[in-house]
């Protein structure tokens, strides 16, 4: 098959399958198979998304909880690389450290969701607090265990070259680094993005997760869907914002050979 | 200026109880190309490693003046870099861009790769590879290479070719060069003077000299005399 129709099948296809599973839906709620009053219908689900779009509240929600996930996820990114470059480059403060590190990344985010509202109530901080327990530790995780595995030839041809402390880091260390790292950056993303709606749901007054919460206590099954629609469709656009860093010509290394 | 860039006076070397080398000398003339041979794990790339500086002599004295590089034997290659800028690096002592940027269309020249400067190096074969490590180490002003098993991960008849090449590169761009290699017919075909060395802990079991011109052609009844006199020195054909 040629490029250009793989291309145009990678748009199509997915259509057939969306409109497809919405077919299978308008049948289920045709027949009947469950109480219309636990299972909308797809033009319910439409309305009520046109509804809280027109009135205001889905943007609201939408741009709070992008909010809490961009803080925590680049607060976790900027401590997170600074010391898993720092572990990588000491075998004792590795040993010291890793047991910690990976005992914290087993641990769920949503286990701290208590102490989260304790320590900062209800709003932005929980949130943001949990976001950041939940991918702090995966980026420590990959970075120094990319940091670590970087060829010691690289650096042998760094010291040849003359290169000087900075430029090590700058010049060889961080794009060798690169890809391992972005597809960590795209794992924790997505981790991010499903933290998020927990936390709302339980920690916050508005978001995502607090719009389905708040649906589902009102029995408004068709905002709850169109509220899940929201997020999925949401999580599919960070993951293919955080993709295009692989196009960038200087990593591709990392993911073609 | 002296004429001996590279000495190696009286070294021993050991890792642990592994004796590598045992009260080794030898030294290296300005602009030769010296071929270290011998059975794997004898210490040729620990050679190597004492002339750069990598690594220091047990006991004993290693003499190096001269700006040093080292071709690996693969890989080498910072893979984020395109091959023009894999290159460039060579050039970064130059205090003028337009120095380097000619030097660099230079360089690209000497090693046919115009049209790949812009491709990274795993859009390269391995021969295209090596070919920009050879000129990444020969760029700029540099007096020592060294030279570890170079073509050893390519096919027989690229590792021809690349041995070619680099006879018309030293032509162009002289060096002192020490070639450590498992290849007798590398060694034969390219260096002035030919050291074999002995199981651990090294020796030198024997010198030769070859004295015809490069590039040798490798049927040339000297490069296989001296190819017979290394199999023979190792016990691989008759004397």
């Amino acid at each position: 098959m040629t490029e250009k129709r793989l291309s145009s099948g990678s748009v199509l296809l997915p259509v057939i399958v969306l409109v497809a599973a919405v077919a299978i839906w308008s049948a289920l709620w045709l027949l009947q198979v469950f109480p219309p009053s636990v299972f909308p219908s797809p033009w319910a689900v439409a309305k009520g998304l046109g509804e809280e779009l027109r009135t205001g509240r889905l943007p609201a929600d939408l741009v709070a909880s992008l909010f809490r996930v961009t803080t925590g996820f680049m607060l976790a990114v900027l401590l997170g690389i600074p010391v898993g470059l720092w572990l990588g480059n000491h075998v004792r403060s590795r040993l010291a450290f890793l047991p910690a590190i990976n005992f914290f990344r087993s641990l769920s985010p949503l286990a701290w969701i208590p102490f989260a509202i304790l320590w900062f109530g209800i709003g932005d901080l929980p949130a943001i607090f949990l976001i950041f327990m939940a991918c702090f530790f995966p980026v420590v995780v990959a970075t120094l265990s990319a940091v670590a595995s970087i060829p010691s030839v690289y650096f042998r041809v760094a010291g040849d070259y003359r290169f000087s402390g900075l430029e090590l880091l700058t010049k060889v260390t961080l794009p060798a680094i690169a890809p391992e790292v972005i597809t960590s950056l795209r794992v924790t993303a997505g981790l991010a993005w499903l933290v998020v709606v927990a936390a709302e749901m339980i920690a916050g007054r508005d978001g995502l997760g607090f719009a389905i919460w708040d649906a589902r206590n009102g029995l408004r099954m068709d905002l709850l869907v169109a509220g899940m629609i929201v997020i999925g469709v949401i999580g599919m656009v960070i993951d293919r914002v955080l993709m295009r860093l692989t196009k960038i010509r200087s990593v591709r290394w990392g993911y073609e050979r | 200026m002296n004429d001996k860039p590279l000495r190696i006076e009286d070294c021993s070397v050991s890792f642990g109880s592994v004796e590598v080398f045992r009260n080794l000398s030898l030294e290296i003339a300005r602009g030769e190309f010296l071929a270290v041979v011998g059975p794997s794990g004898c210490g040729k790339t620990t050679l190597l490693n004492l002339f750069s500086g990598f690594l220091k002599p047990t006991k004993g004295n290693v003499v190096c003046s001269g700006r040093v590089r080292t071709v690996y034997q693969h890989d080498s290659l910072f893979p984020w870099q395109t091959a023009a800028q894999n290159i460039a690096m060579g050039l970064r002592d130059l205090s003028s861009d337009a120095e380097s940027a000619r030097q660099l269309q230079e360089m690209l020249r000497l090693i046919n790769l115009e049209e790949f400067a812009e491709h990274y190096p795993h859009q390269l074969s391995g021969g295209m590879r090596q070919r920009v490590e050879l000129a990444r180490a020969l760029a700029g002003a540099t007096d020592i290479l060294l030279l570890d098993e170079p073509f050893s991960s390519l096919d027989y008849l690229t590792r021809l070719r690349l041995r070619r090449e680099l006879a018309r590169m030293l032509e162009e761009l002289p060096r002192t060069v020490v070639l450590v290699t498992h290849d007798i017919e590398e060694a034969a075909q390219l260096a002035d003077r030919i050291v074999v060395l002995s199981e651990r802990p090294a020796r030198i079991c024997r010198e030769l000299s070859v004295s015809i011109p490069r590039p040798r052609e490798l049927t040339h009844p000297t490069v296989v005399e001296t190819v017979h006199a290394i199999l023979a020195e190792f016990g691989l054909e008759q004397n």
